[in-house]
């Protein structure tokens, strides 16, 4: 069964007609249907592109968190040949909600970091909704270390709400372990390249997230603080989240006029959940380009480079 | 007295007075700790350290730098202008209309000072954070303020020194606030390849983006007591787990502890901690006059 998201209501109803008229055919109940069911499906498309074509930030927010959203273990699965994850920061624990390991993307060795938020109760649990603990941010260190003195590229999946606001965070260095991946990040000599899945949260999404390119899903969400965080701050009132997510220009529409971002990658009418398989490809073919763009450089252009990119952000908008 | 504020009813008074009855707030400050009522001289001359408690109020950016260099001479480093409002953000008020105020407010272009100078004779460049620009928050003027500061530093081979006081991103400046990070560690790691020291200096309060960036890619850190610093600020933890915070929690003291920090050190001995750090990781020796200073500081 799909969910639907509020806003898709039109398109619930119309697939849902689709669907009863395709379960009648089927009994023999119902005569000639197919005429209507094409009908019905011409429309539903529509309203569905009608809908997809335009959508605000904060619908958008909502399609990035779709459940039904292919999380960083379906691109791993679906884009890496012989994944190995490895485990542990070597100092406390192992945080689940990165997952990193080394495997094949298309042949060629890889390096491999993402936020996972889990796909049921139980897993969510597993992966603490991709909410990260400072093991998860030392792991990836870990991982982004090993990648350098193995000359392998490194790739990230960036699909969180932010780093986890706990007690036993703050107490094992939450902050450091964050400003210590990013810079590992921009001291890697290999080239990192960073897709945007889903959402892009705050500080826990740019210690992964600092990257030579970094493409973006067409409907994912990247910012600051998540939209309700900004509301309740701002405004007072977490209610007023739609207009946070609005005023804080989270779209990958805004962010490549920021060139905060490098490439969108287009989703399916309806959003990645639609077709995760030509979704992971597409995002695969994305990928490829931009290693291919990065590879034949010496360990300190990609690092000057790096470094570069990010200095000239915002100087001139 | 005259028939003025005898005869009028009280209301109206207070109208008259309104003034002056703000005097006596900025006169005598309170302490936050103990309530006690310091007048604002006493705690001036006593670089904003309440003296019964002991309390480390906010110092005001400028009276910051003065404190660290030599004789209270430094000179300050100029910042490139950055885009101003790129969102159009607006949420009750106006962003642009915010900025204002805390430019009129504090007298400061942003939340970022840079300067350089002399610490004990040797040419340090510094940065201060000012909490009362917008609480401290790290915007692009701030980020290139930093960026400024740690390059600048490399290029004059200096130790690069950082007064951190935060609530975090600048909210209204989106994803260009986030940028941030990145961008100063970039800098800082420009300074390390040249081999010279970078010192943060943990402030009431460093928290947010502040906190998960710069200020924790120091070689050396130091905290004021009872200073808060943390990632997620209190309020944020506890409506998460939805339990009270334990006492001392997220304070100078704990993060010494839990080794996030190597020292907390008393406002008073932050000059001369600083400066011996800084002689000894660029192996200066130390200025015989200076060193007849720190004895007799000691003693």
């Amino acid at each position: 069964m799909r969910s639907y998201l509020e806003f898709e209501k039109p398109v619930a109803d119309l697939e849902g007609q689709i669907q009863e008229l395709r379960a009648l055919a089927e009994k023999g109940e119902a005569v000639d249907v197919k005429d209507e069911i094409s009908k019905l499906e011409a429309k539903s498309a529509q309203a569905l592109n009608d809908l997809y074509q335009k959508l605000t930030p904060w619908q958008k927010t909502l399609v990035a968190r779709h459940p039904d959203r292919p999380h960083c273990v379906d691109y791993i699965g679906g884009l890496i040949a012989d994944f190995t994850p490895l485990a542990g920061d070597r100092a406390f624990g192992d945080d689940q909600a990165i997952i990193a390991g080394f495997g094949r993307f298309r042949g060629t060795s890889v390096a491999v970091i993402g936020n996972e938020k889990g796909a049921d109760t139980k897993s969510r649990l597993k992966h603490n909704f991709g909410m990260a603990r400072p093991e998860g941010y030392r792991k990836a260190v870990r991982i982004m270390e090993l990648a350098d003195r193995f000359d392998v590229p490194v790739l990230s999946l960036v699909d969180t709400a932010g780093a986890f606001p706990g007690i036993e965070a703050e107490e094992r260095g939450q902050a450091e372990a964050i400003a210590r991946s990013t810079n590992a990040c921009l001291a890697l000599g290999v080239p990192n390249v960073s897709v945007i899945i889903g959402e892009g949260g705050s500080g826990g999404a740019i210690a992964i997230a600092t990257a030579n390119r970094v493409l973006m899903l067409e409907h994912a969400i990247y910012s600051v603080i998540s939209p309700e965080g900004a509301a309740s701050i701002l405004w007072r009132d977490s209610a007023r989240a739609q207009d946070a997510a609005t005023n804080m220009k989270i779209t990958a529409q805004d962010l490549i006029r920021f060139k905060v971002i490098d490439q969108i990658i287009g989703e399916p009418v309806g959003g990645a959940h639609r077709a995760p398989e030509a979704v992971i490809t597409s995002a695969g073919n994305a990928i490829e380009r931009a290693f291919a763009e990065l590879a034949g450089q010496s360990p300190d252009q990609i690092r000057r480079a790096r470094r570069e990119k990010f200095l000239a952000i915002g100087r001139s908008l | 007295m005259n028939w003025l504020t005898n005869v009028v009813p009280p209301k109206i008074k207070n109208l008259l007075y309104a003034p002056k009855k703000d005097v006596p707030d900025n006169l005598w400050i309170k302490c936050p700790e103990t309530g006690e009522m310091v007048f604002h001289r006493d705690l001036e001359s006593n670089q904003y350290v309440v003296p019964s408690s002991n309390f480390h109020m906010r110092m005001p950016s400028r009276k910051r730098m003065a404190s660290l260099f030599d004789g209270g001479v430094y000179e300050s480093i100029a910042v490139a202008a950055v885009p101003l409002d790129p969102l159009k953000f607006r949420d009750e008020r106006r962003y642009v209309d915010r900025l204002k105020d805390a430019k009129t407010k504090t007298g400061l272009e942003d939340a970022v000072l840079v300067a350089t100078g002399a610490l004990e004779g040797l040419a340090v460049t510094a940065a201060v954070q000012d909490f009362d620009f917008m609480g401290g928050s790290l915007g692009m003027a701030a980020g290139e303020a930093i960026v400024t500061g740690l390059l600048s530093a490399r290029d004059r081979r200096t130790p690069f020194i950082l007064f951190a006081a935060s609530g975090g991103a600048r909210m209204q400046e989106g994803i260009l606030s986030l940028m941030q990070m990145p961008r100063t560690t970039a800098a800082i790691q420009a300074l390390r390849e040249e081999q010279l020291p970078y010192i943060v200096v943990l402030t009431n309060p460093t928290t947010g983006g502040v906190t998960a960036s710069y200020a924790m890619l120091g070689d050396v850190h130091l905290a004021e007591p009872g200073a808060l610093i943390g990632f997620a600020g209190p309020r944020v933890i506890e409506q998460t787990i939805r339990e009270k915070l334990p006492e001392g929690f997220q304070r100078a003291e704990y993060l010494l502890e839990h080794g996030m920090v190597d020292m907390v050190v008393h406002r008073h001995d932050m000059r001369s901690t600083l400066s011996r750090l800084c002689h000894i990781l660029t192996k200066t020796p130390k200025r015989d006059e200076s060193t007849a200073l720190v004895t007799q500081a000691a003693e």
